[in-house]
């Protein structure tokens, strides 16, 4: 039974100043600017905009601000203000071959068409800190070459020879867990949605697991692209599509050994990542979790690992459903506790009453 | 009713939907006299993806879009849908679809669209060169045996 209760107002009042001057600090220390945080914040900026399931870099930098770098609470924000945004429409299906790359990589093959991109990497960084970069100074500009144009996709060389599942493509219009509660079983373009926008480090360390041994992948990365696409739309008032704007998307695709079945020949399977923004971390980690969980229909064993159960994966990746059901328990119950209060000390006068 | 024919106008949507809202600004500071039909409005657009880059679509998450139509004195209407929440930026766009349907298309087409798409290339151009140069040269070293 909840009773309500009044009071706390003033204290709730003068608690919300001080988290605004806490959120300011020294004013010696000139303030951000959301242009600062959405420019030099920019990994930080991608995985609000990823996990708040929005795309607004501007919004996404504001949000970090208020929240003082806190990324969940940054996310919460947004996923509260899309509640409030009327739905246009959905996009047409964003098309990654097309995709202006600034970074390409395939694990599979060292000599592809199109070549290895690194683009803006911390790989191959040695991951000392640089003293340099706490005094202000101008970068150089990077090294330019001439451009390389689009590049193939890396399973589509696999497609050709048949050594890959075909993933053929279709317009059926894909469940959208924002407009209808998540039911199990999902199919896959459920979990795919639940997947990209989901808490990286749990995706992460459900694909971590995988590769340790609870659920088998041994997924090798066919190709990782991050780069800009366009988004395309059908205006009805128009009467055709048009662009409305760019994205920069991160792609990761695996490459699986798969056995074969009695209906299918060995080949590779795949798994599939799809994150806003440049997300590797998170992306990698998806096309993994995504692979680990078409065990059923791919006919493989079900070892019982969490990253193959849809219900422990789906459930619980979302960590704006986690922090609410999580930091409520810290909020007011008294009356709760009272009852379970004097259920104990019922108990031990009974329990000593016995003796 | 239109002059413009749907690939023509669709480029140009593009072009002015990636604009930055301020620089079609400065390009195209003075709006003729037009009517609202409806908006400027923001809301959000769910972005697809498909599964394995070319499978299934499903929904990867939404990007915000502000959206405009107008109606110009002499009749002509324009849509616009651009990515963001700038409703000046919608607005804008709006009227220079409008405008494009009539006869100062030539001139809006050399002043505004080509700049835009000038700069446009620019930009994705620098990009371009940039990742270009981090493409990686392998070379193999001999090995001692076979020296």
């Amino acid at each position: 039974m909840y009773v309500a209760v009044k009071g706390g107002e003033r204290a709730i009042d003068n608690a919300h100043a001080f988290l605004a001057e806490e959120r300011r600090g020294d004013p010696a220390v000139p303030e951000l600017s959301v242009a600062q945080i959405r420019q030099q914040m920019a990994l930080a900026v991608n995985r609000v905009m990823a996990e708040g399931s929005l795309y607004d870099p501007d919004l996404a930098a504001l949000a970090i601000k208020q929240a003082r770098g806190d990324l969940i609470e940054a996310i919460f924000l947004i996923r509260a203000y899309r509640t409030t945004l009327p739905r246009f429409g959905a996009s047409n299906p964003i098309d990654t071959g097309r995709m202006a790359a600034v970074r390409r990589v395939s694990a599979t093959y060292k000599d592809l068409p199109g070549g290895q991109v690194l683009g803006p990497t911390f790989d191959y960084t040695h991951r000392l800190i640089d003293f340099a970069l706490a005094a202000e100074g101008l970068t150089p500009p990077a090294p330019e070459a001439a451009p390389l144009g689009p590049v193939p996709r890396v399973t589509g060389f696999l497609d050709r020879e048949g050594l890959i599942e075909a993933e053929p493509a279709s317009d059926t219009t894909p469940p959208d867990l924002t407009r209808e509660p998540m039911e199990l079983p999902a199919n896959r373009a459920l979990r795919l949605q639940a997947l990209t926008r989901g808490d990286e480090g749990f995706i992460l360390s459900l694909a971590y697991s995988s590769q340790r041994g609870y659920g088998r992948t041994h997924p090798f990365v066919g190709e990782l692209r991050i780069g800009e696409v366009a988004v395309e739309v059908d205006i009805p008032e128009l009467g055709f599509a048009v662009e409305i704007g760019e994205i920069t998307v991160t792609e990761c695709e695996t490459v699986n050994q798969f056995h074969g079945s009695k209906t299918q020949p060995p080949q590779f399977t795949r798994g599939y990542g799809l994150v806003f923004g440049q997300t590797e971390r998170k992306a990698i980690s998806m096309s993994l979790v995504d692979r680990a969980l078409r065990w059923e229909e791919l006919g493989e064993d079900n070892t019982g690992a969490p990253v193959q159960d849809p219900e422990f994966v789906l459930m619980h990746a979302d960590n704006i459903q986690a922090t609410g059901f999580l930091e409520h328990i810290k909020l007011p119950h008294y009356v709760d506790f009272q009852s379970e209060l004097e259920l104990v000390r019922a108990l031990r006068v009974n329990s000593e009453a016995s003796e | 009713m239109s002059s413009l024919s749907d690939p023509v106008r669709q480029k140009a949507l593009g072009l002015l939907a990636r604009a930055m809202p301020e620089r079609l600004a400065a390009l195209f500071p003075d709006l003729p006299d037009h009517a609202l039909l409806r908006g400027p409005e923001v809301g959000a657009v769910m972005v697809r993806g498909r599964q394995g880059g070319t499978g299934a679509p499903f929904n990867l998450g939404e990007m915000t879009v502000a959206r405009c139509s107008v109606r110009l004195a002499c009749g002509t209407v324009g849509h616009a849908w651009v990515q963001g929440r700038d409703r000046g930026h919608a607005r804008r766009a709006a009227v220079l679809d409008a405008l494009l349907q009539t006869d100062r298309r030539a001139v809006l087409e050399g002043a505004v669209l080509a700049t835009l798409e000038t700069e446009e290339t620019a930009r994705r151009d620098g990009r371009a060169r940039k990742a270009a140069a981090t493409k990686v040269e392998f070379f193999t070293l001999v090995r001692g045996e076979d020296a």
